[in-house]
Formats: C-alpha cells, structure tokens, sequence
C-alpha cells in the first residue's frame, strides 16, 4: 500500500561551511546516496538554507519531477519550516519532504571523518526510506480564541498584558499573591536612571486594572489546562480574598480592629501587618485581603467593615477560561539566604538581603527610607555589600544572575547620598556590567561617590563583643587579608526561578537544569518553547534586569499577536488514522490514548482529528495494523530501521 | 566501521532527541556507531521494531525518552515505551539475547551531558558483549 509507484526522490546535502564539511566526506556521502534505489537527483551545496540553497531544491523539484525530498542538514527545530515552504513554493506537498540532522547528530559530535561519513550516510539511508513513505496531507484547520492568559502579574505579565490588550486581545492575568506588581513593586528606585520603581510600575497596575480587555485573577493559581495551541481550556484555582473588592473602600477599619499581628512579607519581614491588611497603599485590586493562615476568625473586622465587604467564610473555587496562547510569566525568588551560613545570614538581624534593602530605601518601606540597623534602630555608618552571594558558586548556584553587580552599585550609591559620611564597601568577584549606561554608572560609584571595591569574597562574617558585625575576607589583588566592621552586610543573592515543575509539566514546557524555561532556540525562537502556543518572557526563562524583562514581554506579546492574529490556525496533519476495514474493534487504542481521542463509531474507532496530537501510542499498540500515524507508519518505521542497518549483517 | 558495534537509538523528539541536538550544539562527543532515529514519542516504538534492528545487524539497541512520571510530550507514552521494553527485554533472553542489549532511559532535553554519559556507558556495555551473533 505504501508502494504503489517508486517516488522519484531527491536528496540535498548541506556543508553548512565547514560545520558538516569539515568533518563528513561530502563526496563520499553523495557517492553513497546515489546508489540508493528510488534516488533520482543528489546535490550539495556549502550552505543549503542560503537563498541559492533554496532555489537549488526547488528548481531540482521542478526540473526533475521530484516528488519527494530529502534534506541533509541541520536539526529540524531549526530549518524545518524554511525547507518545508521551498518545498511548497515549488508545488510539491510540505509532507513529503524530511530534513534530517547531520549537523548536530553527526558532525558535531564526532570526531573521526570515516566514522562520521559511515554515519551521516546511514542517517540519509534512514530518511529517504521514510519519505518514499510519506504521503501528501492538507493542513487541519481550527478556530482560534482570541484571549491570552499570562501567568504571573510582575512587570512581564503587565507589560504582555498590555501590549496585547491594547491591539485588542483579551487578557487574562492569574496571579499568585494578592496583588499584582511583582518584585519590581518592592524596589526603590531602579538602575541605572534611578527612576522611582514605583513611579514607573504603579501606573501600569492601574492601567492593567481598568483596562476593559484584561481580567485580573489574584490569589490564584493555573491547576489544569489541557487542549492545543489557539483552544486551551485553563482550569484556575482561585484562592479565597475574603474581601469583595468591588465594595471595599480602603478606609482600614478592619485592619485597626484585628488582633493578629505578623511579620509583613511585602517588607520581606522587616515590619509587621495584621492577618487583614493591604500588601502595599498602591495593590491592585485595590482591595484589603484576608490572610486565611492566620486569621483567628474573631469576626472584629466583619463588624466594623462599613460596606459589608468581608465574608470569612468565602471559600477557594475552581474557574475555568478559555485561552488561545499562554505567557509563562512566573519571574524568581531570591536564592535562600539561609543556606550561606558563613555569613550568618538569619543568624544576625543585620545581615539582609538585597530585596529587604530594597525595602528600607524605599520611602514607602519599614523605615521610610532611613538606613537602619535593624537590630536596634540606630542609624547605619559603615555597610559591607556582598555580591556574588551564593552565586557562581558549584556549592550555590552555577550561574551568574546578571543583576546584582549592577543593584548593589546602586544600593552603594543610594547609601552614599543619604549617609555621605558613611564608609560602603563592596566586595566582589567581577564587575559585570554589560549595557546601556551600565558600564559608565558602576564608574560613577567608584570614583563620584567613593564606594571601596575589594576584589575578592569574603570568607565569614560574625558579630563582635559590641554586636557589630566583623566581615573578614581576601583583596585577591594585594593579596591581603581584609577585615571591616559594619553595621550592616547586604548580601547580593541570585535569582532563581519558582516556575512550579509540576505546572510546567502540565505546559508541556521544558526546563533547565535550574529550573529556567528552555526556549525553542536561544536566537531564532527565543520566547517560544517547544509546546506550540506557550511562550515565556522574564527571569522565569532567565536571569533578566527590568529592561530586558519589558523588552521580552513585548516580543511575546508580539509573538502572540502573530498566532491569535490569524483567521484560523493550522494544525498538523500527522495524526492518526483508522483503517476501517481492518478495524476488529478491539478498543485497546481507544483506551490508551491519552487524549480521548478515539471513540468508537459502530464497532470501529474513529480519531477526532482536533483532539489527537499524533503520538503514535496507538500505532504501537493496535494487534491488527488498522490505526496508523500518518508518515510515521510502521512500515515506515521497520523500513527506516532496515534502512539505516544497510549491508550491516 | 568493519567489526565495531552498531547501535540504534530511538529517541523521541521532545526530549532525547533534543537532548542529542543540544549534544551537537555543546559540541560534545559519544561514539559514531550510535544511530539516531528521532521518533515522535518513545510509546510510538514497537517492539517490532527493536527486533528488527536486531535482525538487520544492530547490536544494541537504545530508548530514549522523557522523564517519568510527567514529562512525556504525550503525557503517558514513556510509560508505555517501558512497559513494553521490560517485556521485550524478558522475551530476548528466552531467545539467548542479552537482555543488556536492550536500554531505555529517559533524558530531558536538557541533559545532553547525561545523553552521551549514557550512550558512552552502553556502548561500552555492548563492545563488551561483543558482536550478536545471528
């Protein structure tokens, strides 16, 4: 059936300069090519995805009468759809073409070019046996739902939201905190313009909240989705507020009444808050919330609330959205102080972090910007930054969160100009300071404002007989060993992501080994991951400053764009298929395929063509050859499999 | 490649697959005599078609595909590419084959480097059991 007339195929082999040629005989493997039967025309070229490279497949495709190719080159993931439109463009069906790697399954990972050439040889012989398999299929098409959902409201989620609800895209933001604004609502003031963080941030917030085309869910976490690029169907967990925003009127009644005190996490516990409060005066929604942990249900609040808006028993429910795209915008947590016990990081009070420092030079922050111990209160005169804190460290973390070198020349700074009697020290590893304005702000620190820069780590830190804090370490430029009493250590902890895997599993999207979202391709699909429709933007994909944060937010929100843009989308049409007349009825494919996809229609399985994503499981388990994947047939396979193994025994 | 072992290795596109991408990208190195051939998921692999690389000359035979319990692309394919690789592996020795000839292991796409540890590991693992008669 697969063999009703031998295809005239065509193979092209591709030196990609010298990243194939320089390892694989290209002579030698056009010599072998030709010998395959159904092979009608090799050619090579030195760069085949090159504009001549493409009018030299469809000419041959034309001239030849080729009606299958095969391509030899890199790795799909890369060129698949550049070769994919060649083909089309000279009338032949995208379906009956292959592009196989030579490249990165070859080339590049051996070393010995006789072995390599056996071997890119054989990987040829495998896809030209499966393409004079492939037949031609249309594209599926399906409807799309105009709507984006972005997970996570800090400043990438509100710029995607943005962007997408002002081209007329229906936004849905689910937020895990009370309120969205992210870290960057925590900041001071931002580097290297020293632009008031809330100053830029709290006007999008609101933006966001009025906007007519974004619904905002806080409290809320994404606990299901299922479905395909252009139809997801997201199920959100929403936890209870038990404030009703809409008849809360901020007057902090409830807040002046509640017994609870705990520590505040908006000021990363550097003040207190009661079990009812609002995180920060500018949240969005503007709303007080009920802290559900630690609430003792007194019911003082529900009392004195002079517009009935708090219902403690409100409880968690399950809501669910339709969505045609999803941003993964979930951003990081600051890496554990608690793990670098050498500098006694909640051993002594006065040794913080970054985000709580951020904390006190705000003007809105525990201590209305004053620089203090936070001990004792008494004012601050000598403070030791820490950089590198657990990064770039094989014990900690492995790689450099990009950052910090930057935020703590300006905390350095912002120090200097509140307490310019005050002596700052940062002790640091290397100074990485790659942007625009970056290089020349650092400098301004060291020579403006008189910041001492010890190049090297500080080995502990511990506190002396009159509580200040002794910061012991090596100048690994003069070699000396250094000590400085401060009163207060800020250590520059990295940034690692809290991307749930179990979520992201569910998104059917990849991690790395940090747990970062892996892009498609870091150059050519940089927001995109390998499940078509989810895209990914901010440090829940790498380690990113503001600007760069905003810049990918507004690339995935045109990359949505493009998607939700269209009329219809188009859906692969390598799928399942029954053939009806060997179809015994078993069930047994019906029954494994992960997706439902296959329901029994009069005693044969039929496959909805929307449902199935073509894993070929029911293939692999059909007892009488009747379900098949199209162009991954089991005929293909054995013959791909025979192929490849050529003249072996 | 006169004598040497020859392996085949499927591996799915998601995961392994990508891992042996990224393998290429990293510039890393795992002996020649491994053969690819990228499948859409390890649970499209039939059993056939590992006996019928051992039929056509492979020596060794290699699964490789997303992490259990919840990485499969496909949700559940790896599950059942190891069910059938244990039954297989249990029906190869009763015909005299080495059931080590058989590996599945799953690697994300990420871990290039557990990729070619792995692959190195059981190319060795077969070199030492030699050729497969037939």
């Amino acid at each position: 059936m697969d063999t009703e007339k031998s295809p005239r195929i065509g193979v092209f082999i591709c030196h990609c300069g010298r990243n194939i040629a320089g390892t694989v005989d290209i002579e030698k493997v056009v010599e072998e090519v030709s010998k395959i039967p159904g092979v009608v025309y090799v050619k090579d070229y030195v760069y085949m995805c090159s504009d001549v490279g493409q009018k030299l497949i469809a000419d041959a495709i034309r001239e030849q009468g080729l009606d299958a190719v095969v391509v030899a080159a890199c790795t799909p993931s890369l060129h698949y759809e550049t070769f994919a439109r060649v083909v089309e463009s000279a009338g032949l069906n995208r379906y009956k073409y292959e592009l196989v790697s030579i490249r990165e399954h070859c080339s590049w990972v051996h070393l010995n070019r006789e072995e390599a050439t056996w071997k890119a040889v054989r990987i040829i012989y495998g896809a030209v046996a499966k393409v004079s398999g492939n037949k031609a299929y249309d594209p599926i098409k399906a409807s799309v739902v105009r709507r984006c959902l972005i997970i996570g409201g800090g400043i990438a989620g509100i710029t995607a939201a943005l962007d997408l609800a002002n081209a007329g895209v229906e936004v849905v933001i689910v937020e895990k905190s009370p309120t969205i604004g992210g870290k960057m609502a925590l900041l001071s003031e931002t580097f290297p313009t020293l632009d008031c963080a809330q100053c830029i941030l709290t006007p999008k917030m609101a933006e966001v909240a009025r906007h007519p085309h974004i619904k905002i869910y806080t409290l809320a976490e994404v606990v299901d989705i299922e479905g395909y690029v252009g139809n997801f169907k997201v199920k959100i967990l929403k936890h209870p507020r038990k404030v009703d925003p809409s008849l809360c009127r901020l007057c902090g009644f409830c807040e002046r009444v509640c017994p609870v005190e705990v520590l505040n996490e908006f000021d990363r516990g550097l003040s207190t808050r009661k079990a009812v409060y609002i995180p920060f005066p500018q949240a969005i929604p503007a709303s007080y919330v009920v802290d559900v942990e630690n609430c003792t249900r007194c019911g003082r609040c529900v009392k004195v609330c002079p517009t009935n808006a708090i219902n403690l028993d409100e409880r968690e429910e399950v809501v669910e959205e339709d969505v045609g795209a999803v941003i993964i915008a979930t951003g990081y947590e600051l890496y554990p102080g608690e793990k670098l016990r050498e500098y006694g990081y909640g051993l002594y009070k006065d040794v913080i972090d970054s985000l709580q420092f951020e904390r006190m030079l705000s003007a809105s922050g525990p201590t209305r910007g004053e620089i203090v111990r936070p001990s004792n209160g008494e004012p601050v005169k000598t403070i030791v930054f820490i950089q590198c804190a657990g990064s770039r460290d094989d014990n900690h973390l492995k790689y450099c969160s990009k950052i910090c070198c930057m935020y703590t020349a300006k905390h350095a700074m912002l120090f200097k100009e509140r307490v310019p009697d005050g002596e700052a020290y940062v002790f640091y590893i290397d100074i990485r300071a790659a942007g625009k304005g970056y290089e020349e702000f650092i400098k301004r620190v060291q020579e403006e404002f008189m910041v001492n820069y010890i190049r090297g780590r500080v080995s502990r830190v511990y506190q002396d007989v009159d509580g200040k804090l002794v910061v012991s370490g090596v100048d690994t430029l003069s070699g000396k060993k250094i000590t400085v009493k401060a009163d207060l250590v800020v250590l520059a902890l990295g940034m690692v992501p809290v991307l749930d895997p179990k979520l992201a599993s569910k998104l059917n999207t990849p991690l790395d080994e940090y747990g970062f979202v892996q892009e498609v391709h870091p150059k050519l699909r940089p927001v995109e991951v390998a499940s078509s429709g989810i895209f990914v933007c901010g440090v829940a994909h790498s380690p990113k400053d503001i600007s760069e944060t905003v810049t990918q937010a507004s690339a995935t929100a045109a990359k949505v764009l493009e998607l939700l843009g269209k009329e219809y989308i188009v859906r692969e049409p390598l799928i399942a298929e029954v053939d009806e007349d060997r179809c015994n009825g078993c069930r047994i494919c019906a029954s494994i395929c992960p997706y439902g996809a296959i329901e029994m229609v009069e005693g044969k399985a039929r496959v909805n063509e929307l449902l199935c994503e073509g894993c070929g499981v029911c293939e692999a388990s059909c007892p009488v050859d009747a379900i098949r994947l199209r162009n991954y047939t089991e005929n293909q396979l054995l013959n791909t499999v025979r192929a490849v193994l050529r003249g072996v025994v | 490649m006169g004598g040497k072992s020859v392996i085949i290795a499927f591996l799915c596109r998601w995961c392994a697959g990508a891992a042996a991408d990224l393998a290429g990208v990293s510039r890393l190195h795992y002996p020649a005599n491994v053969i690819p051939v990228i499948v859409p998921c390890t649970g499209r692999v039939t059993p056939r078609a590992i006996v019928e690389a051992f039929l056509n000359g492979a020596d060794g035979v290699f699964v490789g595909g997303c992490h259990t319990p919840s990485d499969c692309h496909y949700m559940s394919g790896n599950f059942k590419a190891f069910k059938r690789v244990y039954l297989l592996k249990k029906l190869l020795k009763q015909y005299g084959i080495e059931s080590e000839r058989l590996r599945i292991e799953w690697i994300s796409a990420t871990e290039s480097q557990k990729l070619v540890r792995v692959l190195e590991d059981f190319v060795k693992e077969i070199e030492g059991l030699g050729k497969l008669l037939r």
